[in-house]
């Protein structure tokens, strides 16, 4: 998650003072993990400093939370190349699920096991997420899918290496 | 927790194919459990195994402390029609009766009276989302509205036991959720133990735990402490 990304993204709704976009950055992309203040403050001026945000005013308190900030055209750019900007999908071929199957069978061990307790705790986190979603908004029940979707990806290729442990426990183990 | 249904060692062939071989599950009651496994592991004959469906050549199978596969056919039948419901992959529902007949069916084989049975099964139509709908025949549904009304036809009879074959496999992503959502609030509260064949993992979820079926046998995890 791009912080200053996503601040500039909330700032492009509407100028904001540095407390209304923590609490929706908190609301929408936080998911229990709070931005601290200072890093909010911290980034909000660094892009103001170069050049993607401006201070629009300065409250007679002249705390923090006095400053209220509008994005620039440069700032709004910058949104809007980073929103069609595709994520790069991540080919996840070394990932530690794979490196547990391969030394299992390298080592002689019981890798089907391993794919066993792995598949059940992969449904297991995957009934949390299913009752996020249940008892949730429709933010958190969005958020979830995207966790169950993956989860449901490494599941399909636990079902594909369980198939082909034998042919694979050859190649490992010429 | 009590055990309401159970299969102990149970063996089925198809022929000279062995489809179960030495199958053992245990479900305790108001428990929803998914049961999974690849296509052709055995998990469909399990269920009907479990269900009074099929008999096992070997084995037993034990519901409510009863040998089911010792009862006679007439025995099995009234058992599947009082005390268990069925939902499966494609509804399944009767094309000349009109969803609300459908619904009330179970009532109905049951010698509800019919007043009586479709007053029951009007009640379902409003709570699952289906107002408006009870005249229309099968082929006047949309798959999700179809497989909503083969669940309110499962559960009207407030079954013991729901028996769920692929209850999404025809449906798209955010139809089935809706379907298994409503499976899953109706069974808690009616307090119906639920035994959910699927191979997809994201149905499985709404399941509180999950065994895999493998070459006819059953593989249970650890059972983890809620």
């Amino acid at each position: 998650m791009s912080v200053p990304l996503t601040l500039l993204g909330l700032l492009e709704r509407e100028p904001s003072h540095g407390y209304d976009l923590k609490r929706d950055y908190d609301a929408y992309f936080g998911r229990g993990k709070p931005l601290p203040f200072g890093q909010v403050y911290s980034t909000l001026s660094r892009l103001a400093r170069d050049g993607k945000v401006v201070i629009s005013e300065v409250g007679p308190g002249a705390g923090p939370d006095r400053k209220r900030y509008i994005i620039t055209d440069l700032g709004a750019t910058e949104v809007d190349q980073w929103l069609i900007q595709p994520v790069e999908p991540e080919p996840h071929l070394q990932t530690v699920l794979f490196a547990k199957v391969v030394l299992s069978l390298m080592l002689d061990r019981p890798a089907s096991d391993y794919l066993d307790t792995q598949r059940s705790s992969h449904l297991q986190r995957m009934r949390e997420l299913t009752e996020i979603k249940r008892a949730g908004s429709l933010v958190d029940a969005l958020l979830a899918d995207h966790g169950l979707y993956h989860l449901e990806a490494d599941l399909r290729w636990i079902e594909m290496t369980g198939a082909r442990l034998d042919a694979l426990r050859k190649t490992v183990r010429p | 927790m009590t055990v309401m249904i159970e299969a102990r060692n149970a063996m089925f062939s198809f022929g000279r194919t062995p489809a179960l071989r030495g199958a053992s599950i245990a479900v305790d009651a108001g428990e929803i459990l998914a049961v999974m496994g690849p296509s052709g592991s055995g998990k469909s004959t399990l269920l009907h195994c479990l269900a009074g469906i099929l008999v096992p050549d070997s084995g037993e199978i034990l519901f409510d402390g009863a040998r089911v596969d010792s009862m006679t056919e007439t025995e099995r039948s009234s058992l599947r029609r009082d005390r268990f419901g069925f939902v499966f992959q494609f509804g399944q529902l009767v094309p000349e009766l009109t969803a609300a007949e459908n619904v009330a069916l179970p009532l109905l084989l049951s010698g509800v009276r019919r007043t009586e049975a479709l007053r029951k099964a009007y009640g379902w139509f409003e709570r699952l989302g289906l107002d408006g709908m009870e005249q229309r025949r099968s082929g006047e549904l949309s798959g999700g509205q179809a497989q909503r009304v083969a669940l309110a036809r499962g559960l009207v009879a407030g079954p013991e036991v729901l028996f769920a074959d692929e209850p999404t496999g025809a449906l798209d992503s955010l139809t089935g959720e809706h379907v298994m959502e409503l499976l899953v609030t109706a069974a808690r509260e009616q307090g119906t133990t639920v035994i959910l064949v699927t191979h997809e993992p994201r149905v499985a979820a709404y399941a509180d735990r999950e065994v895999i079926v493998r070459d006819g046998r059953v593989n249970a995890p650890e059972r983890i402490a809620p």
